[in-house]
């Protein structure tokens, strides 16, 4: 127990704050995520073959390639694309990414090829009749989508969105190897200097099952919210 | 863009990918029978047997699989009665401890799949069997089961997929596999994008494969 003290004689406080660290690179990832999935879900939907192709791309070749491949990429070839663009500015000096950015960034994109997977089907599911009466009532496109698909889409996405959610979580743990100190590399250090893994690893476990299940809690009560009235 | 590394290490990467799909396919069929006994312990009627069934997968799935791996492999060395039984054998070897943790990984997710298989048999078709007197062992392996596993083909075909990027995770246990020799690759030459392309498309060719075996036997196995 004593190894999880706080301040200098344990590691309870640095495991805190890598706990938080795990928490924020999670949410960034999501919300990044999320982002992308608003560019690419209508590219999904959209009538046009090209636009189609584009977005297939994108969620093929992120969900069928291993986020440690996705996350070298960016680790390695993160702060030299950055480099790129900003010598074309006449800028040529180092430029060093900090692994909060490239791993949040890494970790957005795989979260939002499963997010854009999500929203399209939660779209296509919304019953057409509903598209067809807003247009019949006069609803301008921009009111459409936000008084009429987006609340309905919520509901049918918000259960698949909390696996999405579960697996941004867990994939966090992978951004260790890019030094970033979350629960994984924290672990990892106080690991190596107490000669202690079999413990911290299975802490690390412990706070990782504590995240989850406490987000199911919380995921639990905004599908209550959003079902209302079903 | 360097096409001379692109094609000079395709070879390379393609020995790689053997060591991955050895790592898929052993860690897969320990797990097809971890996941299907853990989902006959979930159907048991007994409290403490079902819960145990449901801790197991529970702590499996809300963990990541690097902390699995990294428990079994860094951790269980530790425990100095371990090191004196013949268990010792193969903890010490990474390749074992990865195949471990997947096989406990993927045994957890199988699991959950074949038990909401088991529970989407109409009773109606176990009725039928009992009233044409089959005795309930045969009905469970000659009809249970087979319907299971035709209901769960298409869960179980986008777990082999994640299984398969999971095994990229053997990486940091040393393992030379398809993501260990990419990033050795990339960290010698820093040609990432070169490197991404080539070890992603051969990835994706057995995402692909995988894919569509699953779709025939999907196909193969349907009722109607």
């Amino acid at each position: 127990m004593e190894l999880l003290a706080f301040g200098d004689t344990g590691w309870g406080d640095e495991l805190f704050r890598a706990t938080l660290m795990t928490i924020a690179v999670s949410i960034t990832a999501m919300l990044i995520g999320f982002s992308f999935a608003a560019i690419f879900t209508p590219l999904k939907l959209s009538k046009f073959k090209s636009l189609n192709l584009i977005a297939n791309i994108y969620t093929t070749v992120i969900r069928g390639v291993p986020e440690l491949l996705v996350i070298y990429l960016f680790f390695f070839g993160g702060s030299g694309a950055i480099m790129f663009v900003a010598s074309m500015f006449g800028y040529n000096e180092y430029i060093e990414i900090n692994a909060f950015v490239t791993g949040s960034f890494a970790i957005g994109i795989i979260s939002g090829a499963y997010s854009t997977e999500v929203f399209r089907g939660a779209i296509q599911s919304i019953d057409k009749g509903q598209f067809e009466a807003a247009k019949v009532l006069g609803f301008s496109k921009f009111k459409q989508f936000y008084k009429i698909i987006l609340p309905q889409m919520l509901r049918l996405a918000i259960p698949n969105l909390s696996n999405v959610w579960q697996i941004t979580l867990k994939d966090t743990s992978l951004i260790s190897v890019t030094g970033l100190v979350e629960i994984m590399r924290q672990s990892y250090i106080a690991a190596g200097s107490t000669r202690d893994p079999l413990f911290f690893y299975s802490f690390a476990a412990v706070l990782y099952l504590l995240l989850t299940f406490l987000s199911m809690k919380l995921i639990n009560k905004l599908e209550v919210k959003y079902s209302r009235g079903y | 863009m360097d096409f001379e590394l692109m094609i000079n290490s395709f070879p390379k990467l393609l020995n790689a990918a053997v060591i991955t799909l050895k790592l898929l396919s052993v860690s897969l069929i320990v797990g097809l029978f971890i996941g299907l006994l853990f989902a006959i312990l979930r159907l048991n009627k007994n409290v403490f047997i079902n819960k145990f069934a449901y801790g197991y997968s529970y702590v499996f799935r809300g963990t990541p699989l690097l902390v699995q791996i990294f428990i079994i492999y860094f951790g269980l060395g530790q425990i100095e009665y371990l090191r004196s039984t013949f268990l010792w054998v193969i903890l010490k070897e990474p390749y074992w401890c990865a195949i471990i943790a997947f096989a406990l990984n993927t045994g957890a997710y199988t699991s959950e799949i074949l038990r909401s298989a088991f529970q989407t048999i109409k009773p109606g078709i176990i009725e039928a069997g009992q009233s044409l007197g089959i005795s309930s062992k045969i009905i469970f392996y000659k009809i249970q089961i087979p319907i299971a596993i035709r209901q769960s083909l298409p869960a179980y075909g986008n777990e082999i997929i994640l299984m398969m990027k999971g095994t990229s995770l053997a990486s940091t246990v040393t393992i030379m596999d398809l993501t260990g020799v990419a990033k050795y690759i990339i960290s010698t030459t820093f040609k990432p994008i070169e490197v991404f392309i080539v070890a992603g498309g051969i990835y994706l060719f057995m995402t692909f494969i995988i894919h569509n075996l699953i779709k025939f036997l999907e196909k193969k196995y349907s009722f109607n």
